[in-house]
């Protein structure tokens, strides 16, 4: 008998193989295809435990610390792995509100569902003994330990800068940064990045579905040790760097000194300043607002940023550019004659030395005149910019004008303006001398920042040369290799005139507007400036070298507002010589007024009231 | 046929007519389901792989039972089964009402009875006696005086056990006597269309879920063209339909681009395909060309259910009644809830690559990332630790002993023993299907076992009795004249 319907078997037998061949076509493209499934098997049974390498230490040079490591831990999340949690006991062993907990889970889920990312950073070890005990209950969360930086002298907050989070932009462009890692933000946590950070190493660990670790993958082969950072020795005493900013309190300004042979900087003192313990890990977020809008702006390096007149200490520049360029003399004399610029009284100077002694302005602007007015061209105009041009390309190489390119970020440039500034300030050939004689006297459009102040009387001191002022001696005891550090700079000036200038400066202190400088037994040379300014009452600016011969140390220091610079500056850079070479104090009453000086209020008085003015004049516009 | 054709009766040596291919394939995957069981439950500790306390112990001696269950069934007499039919369903279902009294509740399912150290799922029997009892009914039963009596019986016989396994809280094993449509088609009982058009619903159901409704609607209405082409062969015919469509096409859409708020693409190809099957329609009333008729009715209807069930989907449905079908579909992954299990389990299967990780070295199923690994998902650890090689043989060995089931069926003289063998290749395909697509991905998670790979007593049991009722049948073929 024949089945009408025994075909129907191959109708079936068909549907058996077409669905076998669906399946099977299923599972090759899950399995050779899809290469996303092999990484989330991987996610699931692979745990990469980062493990950061402590950051390298910072030292004085002398070898005491200034930065160190404390312990902490960042509770990391797999927002995929979390089953249920105990929120009210998560979020009182981690003291933080319910609130934080729910962000801090939304923000790790939308970063990734399978890698880890941080839900609470930089837990006390205080903490994270209570945490760990609990952890075991609270699968797809670990915990990470970190280092934060410590500064157990509080001191040079901005020289040795501070580290953060690093941001998104970063971690796209250097893949050996992860989402949650710290990065060197500013100063020498910043210029040192690379060699403090050390490398990071990996662990990885096979865990089950409940988070336990099973075991090392292949026994540790793809394992890799993290290497620690490699500690800095700064050129920075740590001794003068605080008697310096003791010495700053309540003033506003920056005191910067180098040590002439080498350009290793000894002191970077920047006022106010603020305690560097205030902007670590999670403190951070709370202080910088503040400190950031305090309005003595305690976060600007002054040393670095503040583009200051230079004032009567600029008259040895043009001294040196003068009898450079041969338009004066070693015994060349100007009457002290007021009717041209003013002056204080004093008798008038007959040769270079005593016009640098008496810091006669009528003099300078003498000199200035020569320089700029050399009847190179029959229209005053054209010689003029021939003249600026030529002192202009002579200033700019005593390190002026330009930030140094060293290991100090975001340091400015100052200004020593050129034939460019004054024809887009005034127009092409509508300015002459008469219309820049100001910059004789380092007032007017020039600008120098306190560093350059430090690096110019630096090579007054070296009479001719500089190294080019930079923080760092070594970097993990080797001494730092950076050519740039080594490359003597020589100035196009003969020693010979450096010799008039030195002796001038010396006379400065020994018998010039400079006495309050003086130290028993060392030779200290220096210049006075007190820089008239548009921000309310004069800046009290000294620099000096010492001792005169072989000189150890070159300090420029600046004071906002406080006036005369022989009055303020002067003894304050003589404390801070003295203490450097005899690690003492000779006269304490010196000492002590400096101390009880508050020009605080006065400094900052004058941008109150510019604050008040804007806030009026606001409206209108 | 044999040189003792002329005999009525006779006795028949077993061994020599037993299907030994069958046989081979049933150890050869009843070993390989145990080495997984091995394998999924293994972890570092594991002990000796004849341990009891451990579920590849135990599955080792509900493997050496079946064995003697078999040699039980190779001892009795072949027309005991069909004899005996209804009154083995009858006692099915006495243990499936029982059970739902005195059973045990394990997982929210009251299926179990413990005897002593054992558990037993009435449920896994009673699908083996459903398909004795309809066997018995259908082979006894006039296709064309009975033929509506006999379908309503049949449904009777499948609902109670249903109704009985629903009761229990197990509809995944509920669903699995739907698999008996295929004997039914196989015996003529149904048309073919019917099978057809379930398919085809199926099919586009799941499609309009899945691709968006435009890509959708053209491929129906490049597949209907395709299909004409190669079914006429005529190119006159075909330029003239795909004329009639694309200048219909032109139309609505300049004029829908002149519409102040133009409706979007997928309507007016919609629109256009009406208009164009109103225009086959008529047209055909002179030109009778066959199969016309049949192409446009099927595109257009294809066309409205997909409509429907996106229309339905999105306005009827209730957010989480989408939920559970998007995830099911894999739309959408949630991956917390239901999509849990399947993702991990396609994330173990994927992980396995071409060769797989080797026995006992996959760390998605050994450190217990895919739940239920041993029972119903026991599919995962195949993938993984045998990879795509290894997977596609087991699937190869399934294929196989399915055709060969069908081929033994169609060589039956007794319309009872193909009847049942059907039945139990419908149950089998229906379990392949279900259990390894869901693994897959491609099926809704419905918790039934793979045969002879899940652990469990029951239904290794059920599967091999189910199984060795066929063989002994088919070593006694030959006892009944042709």
């Amino acid at each position: 008998m024949k089945n009408p319907y025994a075909d129907r078997r191959f109708t079936i037998a068909v549907i058996i193989l077409i669905i076998a061949g669906a399946y099977i076509i299923r599972l090759f493209y899950l399995q050779i295809i899809d290469t996303e499934l092999k990484l989330s098997a991987n996610n699931n049974v692979l745990r990469y435990v980062t493990i950061y390498p402590a950051r390298g230490l910072i030292y004085d040079r002398n070898g005491k610390l200034m930065v160190e490591n404390q312990a902490v831990y960042d509770l990391m999340v797999i927002p995929r792995q979390i089953k249920q949690i105990d929120t009210a006991d998560l979020i009182n062993t981690l003291d933080i509100t319910k609130a934080e907990l729910i962000e801090g889970l939304a923000k790790a889920k939308n970063y990734s569902r399978y890698k880890p990312s941080v839900l609470i950073k930089q837990i006390s070890s205080k903490r994270y003994a209570i945490l760990q005990e609990k952890l075991y209950k609270y699968p797809g969360f670990f915990v990470q330990p970190r280092t934060l930086r410590i500064y157990p002298r509080k001191s040079a907050a901005h020289a040795l800068g501070y580290i953060g989070e690093v941001d998104e932009e970063k971690t796209k462009k250097d893949r050996y940064y992860k989402s949650g890692d710290y990065i060197g933000i500013s100063g020498l946590e910043q210029s040192y990045e690379k060699e403090l950070r050390g490398k990071k190493g990996v662990s990885i660990y096979m865990v089950d579905v409940h988070n336990r670790i099973k075991g090392n993958f292949q026994n540790g082969k793809f394992d890799t040790t993290a290497i620690v950072g490699k500690s800095l020795k700064t050129t920075i005493d740590l001794d003068i760097q605080e008697y310096g900013e003791k010495l700053m309190e309540n003033k506003v300004g920056s005191i910067v000194a180098i040590e002439p042979s080498t350009g290793e900087i000894l002191c970077m003192v920047t006022s106010p300043t603020y305690d560097p313990n205030l902007l670590i890990g999670r403190e951070r977020s709370k202080n910088y607002p503040q400190l950031n809008n305090d309005i003595a702006k305690p976060l600007l390096n002054r040393a670095l940023q503040a583009k200051y007149p230079p004032g009567s200490i600029f008259k040895i520049i043009q001294a040196l550019v003068g009898l450079q360029m041969g338009v004066i003399k070693e015994t060349t004399g100007f009457p002290c004659d007021k009717s041209i610029v003013n002056c204080h009284n004093h008798p008038s100077a007959s040769n270079i030395r005593e016009a640098v002694q008496y810091s006669c302005n009528p003099y300078f602007y003498r000199v200035f005149q020569r320089i700029i007015q050399q009847g190179k061209s029959r229209s005053i105009f054209k010689d003029s910019e021939i003249g600026l041009k030529n002192w202009h390309d002579m200033v700019i190489t005593f390190g002026l004008g330009k930030a140094f390119e060293t290991d100090i970020n975001y340091m400015k440039g100052g200004r020593i303006p050129d034939c460019k500034f004054y024809d887009r300030w005034y127009g092409k050939g509508r300015w002459a001398f008469q219309t820049i004689y100001s910059l004789s006297i380092g007032q007017g459009e020039v600008e120098i920042v306190p560093i350059q102040m430090a690096n110019f009387v630096t090579i007054v001191g070296n009479k001719g040369y500089y190294y080019t002022p930079h923080l760092v001696k070594e970097i993990g005891d080797v001494k730092i290799s950076n050519p740039k550090f080594h490359e003597k700079h020589n100035l196009p000036i003969d020693r010979e005139y450096f010799e008039m200038i030195v002796d001038g400066m010396m006379r400065v202190v020994e018998s010039g507007t400079a006495r309050l400088a003086r130290i028993k037994d060392i030779d200290v040379c220096g210049k006075t400036g007190t820089a008239q300014n548009p921000r309310g009452d004069d800046h009290s600016v000294f620099i000096a070298f010492a001792p005169k011969d072989n000189p150890k140390i070159a300090i420029a220091v600046y004071v906002e507002n406080a006036g005369f610079g022989g009055v303020w500056a002067a003894p304050m850079a003589s404390l801070i010589i003295e203490k450097y070479l005899t690690h003492k104090i000779s006269d304490p009453d010196k000492e002590q007024r400096i101390l009880d000086f508050d020009n605080l209020e006065k400094s900052l008085n004058f941008d109150k009231k510019r604050d008040r003015l804007n806030k009026k004049s606001k409206p209108a516009d | 046929m044999t040189k003792n054709a002329t005999d009525s009766t006779r006795r028949v040596n077993l061994l020599t007519n037993v299907d030994w291919i069958t046989i081979v394939l049933y150890f050869a995957l009843v070993i390989i389901g145990w080495l997984n069981i091995y394998a999924a439950v293994y972890n570092d500790e594991s002990k000796s792989i004849y341990d009891i306390s451990q579920k590849y112990g135990m599955q080792l001696i509900w493997i050496g039972s079946s064995i003697v269950l078999i040699f039980l069934i190779f001892l009795i007499d072949s027309n005991f089964y069909s004899f005996f039919a209804y009154i083995l369903y009858a006692l099915t279902i006495g243990l499936l009402v029982s059970v739902l009294f005195f059973g045990k509740e394990v997982n929210g399912a009251r299926s179990w009875f413990q005897i002593g150290g054992f558990r037993l799922q009435p449920a896994e029997f009673a699908k083996l006696a459903t398909c004795l009892a309809i066997s018995k009914l259908l082979s006894s039963s006039n296709m064309i005086t009975q033929k509506f009596r006999t379908l309503f019986l049949m449904g009777i016989f499948i609902a109670i056990p249903s109704g009985l396994v629903i009761l229990q809280n197990d509809t995944g094993t509920a669903l699995v006597y739907s698999a008996f449509i295929l004997v039914l088609y196989r015996e003529g009982w149904v048309p073919g269309n019917l099978l057809f058009f379930c398919v085809l619903i199926v099919a586009l159901f799941i499609a309009t879920l899945l691709v968006n409704p435009l890509s959708l609607i053209i491929f129906l209405i490049v597949l209907a063209f395709v299909i004409f082409g190669i079914m006429r062969r005529r190119l006159y015919e075909f330029l003239l339909s795909l004329g009639i469509f694309i200048v219909s096409l032109s139309i609505l859409y300049g004029i829908n681009h002149f519409l102040p708020h133009p409706f979007s693409l997928y309507y007016v190809i919609a629109l256009a395909a009406g208009v164009s099957c109103i225009a086959y329609f008529i047209l055909n009333l002179w030109f009778k060309i066959p199969n016309l008729n049949t192409i446009v009715i099927f595109l257009a209807l294809s066309i409205t259910f997909t409509f429907t069930v996106d229309y339905l989907f999105d306005k009827v449905l209730s957010e989480h009644q989408r939920t559970r079908i998007t995830v099911l579909l894999g739309m959408e992954t949630d991956l917390k809830g239901a999509g849990y299990n399947v993702n991990q389990s396609k994330i173990a299967i994927g992980s396995g690559g071409f060769w797989g990780k080797g026995f006992l070295q996959g760390t998605q199923t050994k450190y217990d990332f895919v739940p239920e690994q041993s029972t119903d998902f026991i599919f995962c650890t195949i993938g993984e630790e045998f990879g795509f090689l290894g997977s596609t043989i087991v699937i190869g060995l399934f294929v196989a002993l399915l055709l060969r089931i069908i081929f033994l069926a169609e060589r039956q003289r007794s319309l009872f023993s193909r009847i049942y063998g059907y039945a139990v290749a419908s149950v089998f395909l229906f379990h392949l299907v279900i259990n390894i697509g869901m693994t897959i991905g491609l099926a809704p998670v419905i918790g039934i076992p793979l045969p002879f790979f899940s652990y469990g007593g029951s239904s290794l049991w059920a599967f091999t009795i189910l199984l060795f009722i066929f063989i002994r049948l088919d070593a006694s073929r030959l006892e009944l004249l042709a």
